[in-house]
Formats: C-alpha cells, sequence, structure tokens
C-alpha cells in the first residue's frame, strides 16, 4: 500500500495583509492564491502527482442507443503495463447508480447506452497512452436502438422508455415517462387578461447546447488506503456531495473515503455532477495502486453535462398605454439521457420565466425530457438563461408594435421592491430593474467607426478582424438592452446550509485566525472573501485558509451564486461565536480591571480588545494566552418552500438577483459577421465583499453569454444524437479578439436578510448577455433572428447563395 | 528514447521518452514541471505556452523529440528570464521588492487577472514575449499577442488591466 500524501498539493495558504490595508470586507484584497498560481506551483487535480501511481482512462459508447451485446476485454488485459480493466459486471456492490437528485446514472454502462459517449468500460495501466490503447482493445458489440432526440420522438405513444420502472419522486407526476419532470405556473386569469390586450405578440425560439468549457480538465487522483479505505483528491464543486455518492458505490462508510480539494481549472455548473471520481476510486481499490485519472479536451465534452437546450414558445400582451397584460410560455428542455439537475432547472425556468417584470396573470409550463442527447444540467444561470434570451425578445418585439423605446417599455413594467413573482412569492428586499436600465441607457456610446484611424483603416476593430473582409463596407452598428432576474442559492425547499469551521490562537506572538470549510475554491474568489470577513469579525491580521477536504462539514456546493452568501454566511457566523467566547475569556481574566469589560459593547480590532467608544481594553495575544478558540457551526439561509405541482405557487426561493446589459455591435451585413463593439453591465450586489472579483465574476458572466449569442454550441446530429464537434477547434468560445470591452456600473442596494446586505454575484450577468447581443444584432440588420447562437448564414441567407452551382 | 534540452537555463535529460510524447507531457509528467497547462493539448487554447528558442509555441503540439538541444522557458523560468532582460538593459541593478515574480506576473495579481488560474502559465508567457518585443503596445496590439490564448473566467478585461499596468510600470522604471 502507498504511504503518505501525494505531492503537488497547494490549496490552502497563509494570508498576511497588507502594511496599509486592514483586508477587510469591502476591500478589493487579492487572491491569497494568486502568486502560486502566477508561477504555475498551484496544483490543480491533473497536477496532482503519486510515487507508482497508475492511469485511469475510460472507453465510452461510440453510440447514442444500443444494446451492449458483448463486452471483451481480453485483449486490453493482455497489452503490457496494463493493471486492470473493468466493467459493469466489476463493481463492488449492489449500488451501481448514482445522481445529483436521481440516482439513475450508471457507473459504467449496464446492458444499454443510452447517449453518445457513456461510460462502458474503464482501464489502469503505467502510461496513459498505454491505457487509452488498452481501452481501444476492448471489443464492445453493440445492437441499435432507435434514438429519442426531440420532443416529438421522446412523447411519441411508441416511445421507447429511456429509464424503465421510474420510481422517483417526479414519476408520478409526469404526463410520460419521458418526461424528467414538468412544473407549471399559473397564476390570475389569462384568458380574461388577453382580452384587456391591445397587442399580443407570439414567438418560437430556440436555445443551443452551450458547454462550460472549463479549461482544467476533470481530473483526481485516488489513494487506496491501508484501512481499506480511499484518498481522492479532486476537482469538484461540491465534495460531500461527491461524498455521498460516491461512497455507497465503493461500499465504503463516508469516513473511508476522505476527500481533498484539489485545485479547480474553473467549473460554471459542470464539475456539479461526478464525473471520473467513482472510476478513478475503483480502479485504485482494485489495484491498490494511486490511480489518476486526466480528461483531455475530447472526452471532456463527454464528461461532464451541458446546458440544457430549449424550444420556447412565449405569447406576451400588453395595452396601448404599455403595460403588460400577461405572458403565456411553453418552455421544453432537452435533458439528454440522465436526469442531472434537470428538476432543479425546470423550477428555475417555470419561476423565472417571466422575468423581471410586473405581470398579474400568467401561464408557464416547462418541462425536462428524457432523450438520447448528451446528458444536460447545472450551468451558470441554470434554467435562468435561455428563458432570459427568449422573454427580452418578446419584450423587444412588444415594445416595437406599441411604437415604444425597448427601455422606456420594459421600465413602465419592471418589477420593484414588494412585487409578486408569478409564483405569489413577495420580492422582499431591493429589485432595481428600471435604475439598471436607466444607468445603461446615460452612458456615453462609443465612438462611431473607430476602425478609421489617421494611419488608415484598422481591420482589427472591423467585423472579420485580421480576415480583411472589410474596411467598414456594409457595416451597419446596431444597440441592444435586456436585463434578467437570478435566485441566489438553492430553492424550493432544499436544505441549503454551509459549515464554517474558525479558529483563533497566538502564533509566534500574534493572533491569527484559521478558517476551515468544504467550500470549493474554483476560481471565484471565495477564498479571498473568506479571509476578508475573518479579519472583519476578529480583528486579525493574519488569517490562513485550511484546505477545502471532508474532515469538516458539508459547505454546499459553489453553484447557484450561493458560496459567499452562504459560506461566506456561515464563516461569519463562526466568527462571531468565537468573538463571544473570546471576549468571555476576556473578561473572566480581565474583567475586574476595567468597568467597560462589563458595560461596553466590544469589538475586536487590530488585534485588540477595544471598546466602542474606541478605548483598547486588551491585546489578543493576553487574552487567548496558551489557549486557542474553535468553533465550528452550521448556518442556513431563511428556508424556502417548494413549488405547488400544479400552479407553481411558492416562497420557493431565498434571493433574487439583477443584472442588465447594453450591447453596442457591428455587423457586416454582406458576410454576416457581428464584432461586439461595447457590453455593458450594471447589476445590483446588495454589498461587494471585494469590488474587485465581482467585477471579475461580471465581466466573465458577461463574456459566457457573448458566447451562446454568437458561436457557442455543442451540435448533435439530430439523426444518430452523436455530437459532432467535441474539440475546441469546433466549439468555439471567445477568445480575446472576440470579447469587447465590458464597462461595469456596481448598485450595492443592500438586502437585509443576507449576511452584510450582498447578494450573489455569479450568475446574473450571464442571462442578460445574450439577449442583449440579440437585441442589438437586430437592431442592426431588421431580422428577427429566433434562435441563438446566431450565425452567418443567419444573417445573410447565405445558405442559398451559397449552394454549390453542379449541375450548371 | 532520450532527450536533451535546456529548460529555464538548466541543461535537462527525459528518460525512456515514447516517439509520440509531446514537450508539454515530458515538462509535466517527466521533469517536474506542471505549471504549463494541459487545457486541450490540441493547439487551441494556449495554455501550455513555453518559449522555444525564444519562440511562444503551444508545448502540447511539440513533439518531445524535437527539441533536442534547444531551449525551452515555461512559466515556472519566466521571472529569471524576465530578470535576465531586465538587467541586460539597465545599469540599474536594484530590484523591485517583489524580486521573485516577473512585472506581468505581478501585474496579472494586482489588476485581478487571475481566477481558476488555468489559463494563467499561458498567458503570462505569451504576454511577457510581446512585452519584450513591443514595450509600448496598444489595445489592439494585446488583444492580438493574446488571441491565441482562451480564458474562460475573467471576460479578458482585467488580463488587459494587468498587460496595461506592467506596460506602465515597465515605462516608470525607466
Amino acid at each position: 500500500m502507498p504511504n503518505g500524501t501525494p505531492t503537488r498539493i497547494t490549496q490552502g495558504t497563509r494570508i498576511t495583509r497588507g502594511a496599509i490595508a486592514k483586508g477587510g470586507i469591502g476591500e478589493s484584497t487579492l487572491r491569497p492564491d494568486g502568486a502560486l498560481k502566477v508561477t504555475g506551483e498551484f496544483a490543480y487535480a491533473s497536477d496532482m502527482w503519486h510515487e507508482d501511481m497508475l492511469w485511469g482512462h475510460i472507453l465510452r459508447s461510440t453510440v447514442a442507443h444500443a444494446e451492449i451485446v458483448s463486452i471483451d476485454t481480453g485483449e486490453a488485459l493482455a497489452l503490457p503495463g496494463v493493471y486492470a480493466v473493468m466493467t459493469y459486471d466489476d463493481l463492488p456492490t449492489e449500488v451501481t447508480h448514482y445522481g445529483l437528485e436521481i440516482q439513475d446514472t450508471p457507473v459504467l454502462a449496464h446492458g444499454r447506452v443510452r447517449h453518445h459517449g457513456e461510460p462502458v468500460a474503464m482501464v489502469a495501466a503505467d502510461h496513459p497512452e498505454t491505457a487509452r490503447r488498452a481501452a481501444a482493445r476492448i471489443k464492445v458489440e453493440y445492437r441499435d436502438l432507435p434514438v429519442l432526440t426531440d420532443e416529438a420522438s421522446a412523447l411519441a405513444p411508441d416511445a421507447p422508455c429511456i429509464h424503465d420502472n421510474r420510481t422517483d419522486d417526479h414519476a408520478p407526476h409526469v404526463p410520460h415517462p419521458n418526461i424528467v419532470h414538468r412544473q407549471p405556473v399559473r397564476r390570475g386569469d389569462v384568458r380574461e387578461a388577453r382580452r384587456r390586450a391591445d397587442v399580443i405578440v407570439t414567438g418560437e425560439y430556440v436555445f443551443g447546447m452551450q458547454d462550460q468549457a472549463f479549461l482544467g480538465p476533470e481530473s483526481g487522483l485516488a489513494v487506496p488506503a491501508e484501512d481499506g479505505g480511499v484518498d481522492l483528491y479532486i476537482a469538484t464543486q461540491w465534495l460531500h456531495s461527491d461524498l455521498r455518492q460516491i461512497a455507497p458505490v465503493l461500499g465504503l462508510p463516508e469516513d473511508k473515503v476522505r476527500m481533498t480539494l484539489a485545485g479547480v481549472g474553473g467549473a460554471f455548473g459542470g464539475r456539479e455532477d461526478l464525473s471520473m471520481q467513482i472510476h478513478a476510486c475503483l480502479l485504485a481499490l482494485r489495484t491498490g495502486k494511486p490511480v489518476k485519472i486526466v480528461y483531455n479536451r475530447f472526452e471532456s465534452f463527454f464528461g461532464h453535462v451541458h446546458r440544457h437546450p430549449a424550444k420556447l414558445r412565449y405569447e406576451h400582451g400588453a395595452t396601448k398605454d404599455g403595460r403588460l397584460t400577461h405572458v403565456t410560455a411553453r418552455i421544453v428542455l432537452d435533458g439528454g439521457a440522465y436526469a442531472s439537475s434537470s428538476p432543479a432547472v425546470v423550477g428555475n425556468a417555470a419561476s423565472l420565466g417571466v422575468g423581471p417584470y410586473d405581470v398579474e396573470d400568467v401561464d408557464i409550463e416547462v418541462l425536462a425530457l428524457y432523450t438520447n442527447n448528451p446528458p444536460c444540467g447545472a450551468m451558470r444561470g441554470f434554467g435562468a438563461v435561455q428563458a432570459c434570451f427568449a422573454y427580452e425578445a418578446q419584450m423587444d418585439k412588444l415594445a416595437k408594435q406599441l411604437g415604444l423605446d425597448p427601455v422606456e417599455f420594459r421600465r413602465r413594467n419592471a418589477m420593484s421592491q414588494g412585487s409578486l413573482m408569478p409564483t405569489g412569492q413577495v420580492v422582499d428586499s431591493p429589485a432595481p430593474v428600471a435604475e439598471l436600465l436607466r444607468r445603461l441607457k446615460a452612458l456615453p456610446m462609443p465612438p462611431e467607426r473607430q476602425w478609421e484611424s489617421s494611419e488608415g483603416t484598422d481591420v482589427r476593430q472591423l467585423p472579420g478582424g485580421l480576415s480583411n473582409t472589410t474596411h467598414g463596407e456594409g457595416v451597419v452598428r446596431g444597440v441592444g438592452y435586456a436585463v434578467g432576474i437570478k435566485n441566489v442559492g438553492f430553492s424550493e425547499g432544499f436544505d441549503d446550509y454551509s459549515t464554517a469551521r474558525v479558529r483563533m490562537e497566538v502564533v509566534a506572538g500574534e493572533p491569527v485566525a484559521t478558517v476551515h470549510t468544504a467550500m470549493a475554491e474554483v476560481g471565484q474568489g471565495g477564498v479571498t472573501v473568506h479571509a476578508q470577513i475573518a479579519r472583519t469579525e476578529l480583528g486579525v491580521a493574519q488569517v490562513t485558509i485550511q484546505p477545502a477536504d471532508t474532515r469538516v462539514g458539508s459547505a454546499g456546493s459553489t453553484s447557484a451564486s450561493r458560496q459567499t452568501y452562504v459560506t461566506g454566511g456561515a464563516v461569519k457566523h463562526a466568527c462571531e461565536l468565537v468573538r463571544e467566547q473570546v471576549l468571555e475569556r476576556g473578561r473572566r481574566t480581565f474583567g475586574a480591571s476595567h468597568p467597560a469589560w462589563s458595560t461596553a459593547e466590544l469589538l475586536l480590532e487590530d488585534g485588540r480588545v477595544v471598546t466602542d467608544g474606541g478605548e483598547v481594553l486588551a491585546d489578543l495575544v493576553d487574552v487567548l494566552g496558551d489557549e486557542a478558540v474553535e468553533v465550528e457551526r452550521e448556518w442556513r439561509h431563511r428556508p424556502t418552500e417548494p413549488f405547488d405541482r400544479h400552479t407553481g405557487q411558492g416562497n420557493g426561493h431565498v434571493q433574487y438577483s439583477f443584472a442588465a446589459h447594453r450591447a453596442v455591435v457591428e455587423v457586416d451585413t454582406e458576410l454576416g459577421l457581428v464584432k461586439v463593439v461595447e457590453l455593458a453591465c450594471a447589476q445590483d450586489v446588495g454589498k461587494a465583499l471585494n469590488p474587485l472579483s465581482v467585477h471579475g465574476q461580471i465581466q466573465g458572466g458577461t463574456t459566457q453569454g457573448l458566447g451562446i449569442a454568437l458561436m457557442e454550441e455543442i451540435v448533435v446530429d439530430p439523426r444518430t444524437a452523436r455530437v459532432k464537434n467535441p474539440s475546441f477547434t469546433d466549439y468555439l468560445i471567445p477568445t480575446i479578439l472576440d470579447t469587447p470591452t465590458i464597462p461595469v456600473d456596481v448598485l450595492e442596494l443592500a438586502d437585509e436578510h443576507a449576511p452584510y446586505g450582498l447578494r450573489g454575484v455569479g450568475e446574473a450577468p450571464t442571462l442578460s448577455s445574450t439577449p442583449a447581443v440579440l437585441a442589438a444584432i437586430r437592431d442592426a440588420t431588421g431580422l428577427e433572428l429566433n434562435r441563438t447562437p446566431v450565425r452567418p448564414e443567419h444573417l445573410t441567407e447565405s445558405q442559398d447563395c451559397w449552394l454549390p452551382d453542379i449541375a450548371g | 528514447m532520450r532527450v536533451h534540452f535546456t529548460v529555464n537555463g538548466r541543461p535537462q535529460r527525459a528518460d525512456d521518452v515514447w516517439e509520440g510524447e509531446s514537450l508539454l507531457y515530458v515538462l509535466r509528467e517527466r521533469l517536474g514541471l506542471p505549471g504549463s497547462k494541459n487545457a486541450c493539448e490540441q493547439g487551441e487554447c494556449g495554455s501550455c505556452t513555453v518559449r522555444l528558442d525564444g519562440v511562444p509555441v503551444c508545448s502540447c503540439l511539440v513533439a518531445a523529440g524535437q527539441v533536442e538541444g534547444r531551449e525551452v522557458v515555461t512559466v515556472e523560468g519566466l521571472a529569471d528570464h524576465a530578470r535576465q532582460r531586465s538587467d541586460a538593459v539597465s545599469t540599474d541593478s536594484r530590484r523591485s521588492e517583489d524580486g521573485e515574480l516577473a512585472p506581468i506576473q505581478r501585474a496579472f495579481i494586482d489588476a485581478g487577472a487571475v481566477q481558476c488560474g488555468f489559463c494563467t502559465p499561458g498567458l503570462l508567457v505569451a504576454a511577457d514575449e510581446m512585452l519584450e518585443r513591443n514595450p509600448n503596445p496598444t489595445d489592439a496590439d494585446i488583444r492580438e499577442a493574446l488571441s491565441g490564448n482562451l480564458c474562460r473566467c475573467t471576460g479578458y478585461e482585467k488580463i488587459m488591466d494587468a498587460v496595461r499596468l506592467a506596460v506602465a510600470r515597465q515605462a516608470e522604471g525607466v
């Protein structure tokens, strides 16, 4: 058995505050892991290394839907350097499936594959190439089954069930077994409201399948332990959720699966589900050797769920004076072969499907399908993104019909604090929808014809760039606005909590706070914020952030814009309890020396106990002495409720967040090439705990929204359900040339229910970015554009022009 | 096969290298230099960018055998590389307080250009090479120079800020 820990672990860092700044909340303190990340020393999951480690590789199905007739592993096992080959038959326990909400995903396929790229077998070998070659020698015989790729085929009367004998909570309530979950939201009387409408617009919209495309591939290292357990070093979004799913498959109690967060190279929802965690552990336990698995980019496209593609049908009505009368919507999300987080995505799309507007009469139906397409689940924006793309297009359509300015029309219908959601929930904190739009509208426009300079045309400033396709001919500018609403935190009654352990002690003559949580730092800067909170609450300069692992309670997921709210809240709460204990110790030791110990409000500042009047009572070093103070506590936000299955009514969300965008684009109308010139964002963040990080979140989310507007789409063959572009050659994400300047205007209107008044930041900017870009392109071209991403052929009808003239 | 080459100024030897192994694999798995990153391994993302005889390349696309006898600079050697450059052009031997980091590395931290950081090593090597060639770049020059490096977290704005900051500090330092 290998002993010891692997090398190259750098999670968790000691931070010392700068000499001038206090480094508390509200300051743009710098990342504690910054120096490690710029020197190449920061250890990501794919950098883990262990003496004698083997490399794992997963064989994936080449077809989307088939029976597995046979699997022959003989030739793979015979290859020198191969230590193990495993199939479904080698799984050690009765528990062979996992899943976030519904345990429908096989660790390795059992008798049937349901999507292209499903894991079928796996290999451990002494070199990654040996493992790949061995996997290629495994012979799998498939017998094709009919492929379900859309609503019509999935819900046809004779459609095969993707999952037979469902036992999940949603199964008894869905109209067809190939519907994962269906959620209506009904309020008021749409039929009556329709009569009051002077104008009604309808629209059908298509939203493509987006990939998270985090740069750090799925990877991890599993090390078998002396006690029969396993240590797993892993890039994930939620250690404890992984643990809950891994341990039963291995047949181990949870305390024998010890997980430590390895460096995470981005996540954006794509690491909420398991990828190679169980596979690496199984191979490690089977071989008795450490096993590392690193996906390459091709495999990564198959190794995680994507954003649900959607078909959306909307009807909006309004009176002549520009008031919305009603909204109806039907949104069909393609969940693919396994459930992942589809039910929660449905809940979000349904409850947020009207957008940030006051509408009394609403009829929404949202459902997620089981098909043979790639499984879809969490991605930044989570159901709210698809809806926002469609309802914002509708708002522009309505404004046009009414002859109103699109921003003015939105302003007249903008929700505000006290508004009712279509779910009946009162929005009980600031909702500055109109103000965000007003600020964007007031921004100066970027100068026209920026490509013209004294030295001639700078083609880099034009659509097509260095391809030198235009010097300005046929280039038309357009401007578009959009605004969105996103929930923060886990919703619908989920027990959404986090745990923090905070310790305060004297180290080398100085008071030091140590913060230990299981929060997955995926790049968002949670570790920076935790140290800021500890400094603010405990008045210390030095904070040590412990590596995230399963030796402390769950922090919940790094998703749903929730970590600063919930784990930040847990750190704050634990710090407050530590402070109480420190003050209590101070009162016991020094209370007799000064009456203020018992009469004044006491604070911890600059390493000392001070009164609220600023009088210093004692040094923390003296109060603490040789004995540390340590507290571990769970912390919860306000509870939420499930949505009623028939009406969608219920206080389902804990907090809402709002962002708006203004896009300025220039379109080469002859070639259909788009250059986004500027993409400004205004967002209310409640309280910016770290303004620099807040800007980074807003600009990053904005750019992912630009990606789905113009280029990003996983293309699935509608006949075979096979993925056609699993590479960065064919799946394009924005480069620095595709990305414009992104001015950011941050509002800080406190939510009194949240720690420090903060509002989750990460997702809202991903919503309105896409429809703003689409609106700007519509403005430039006059085209309807009801699908995203927009491709050149949608702008030029060049599909007709470029038909090869073979006959001639 | 056996490959000899110079990495960050030090002669290195890698044994038992398969013909199919990339420079990236040899750096990461055989020489203990995992700073160059493996985001796509098909030359699209730039996260594995290193200098090969001074020229920025995607090390995932360079066969290990091709580097025999040549000089490679990785992110791990970037600070030394930048220091040697500034020592060569300046008689002033004073060092910044942060002597261990190259100016572009310091600027990435200060400007908030690092989030998950997976793209950072490649971007730093590419940006440093641009600053070497073009000490006074326009925004369009910066975008062009970094167009082969994908970043998924930042939206590139803070990366632009970081390069501008490094340029400004470089100008002040002269």
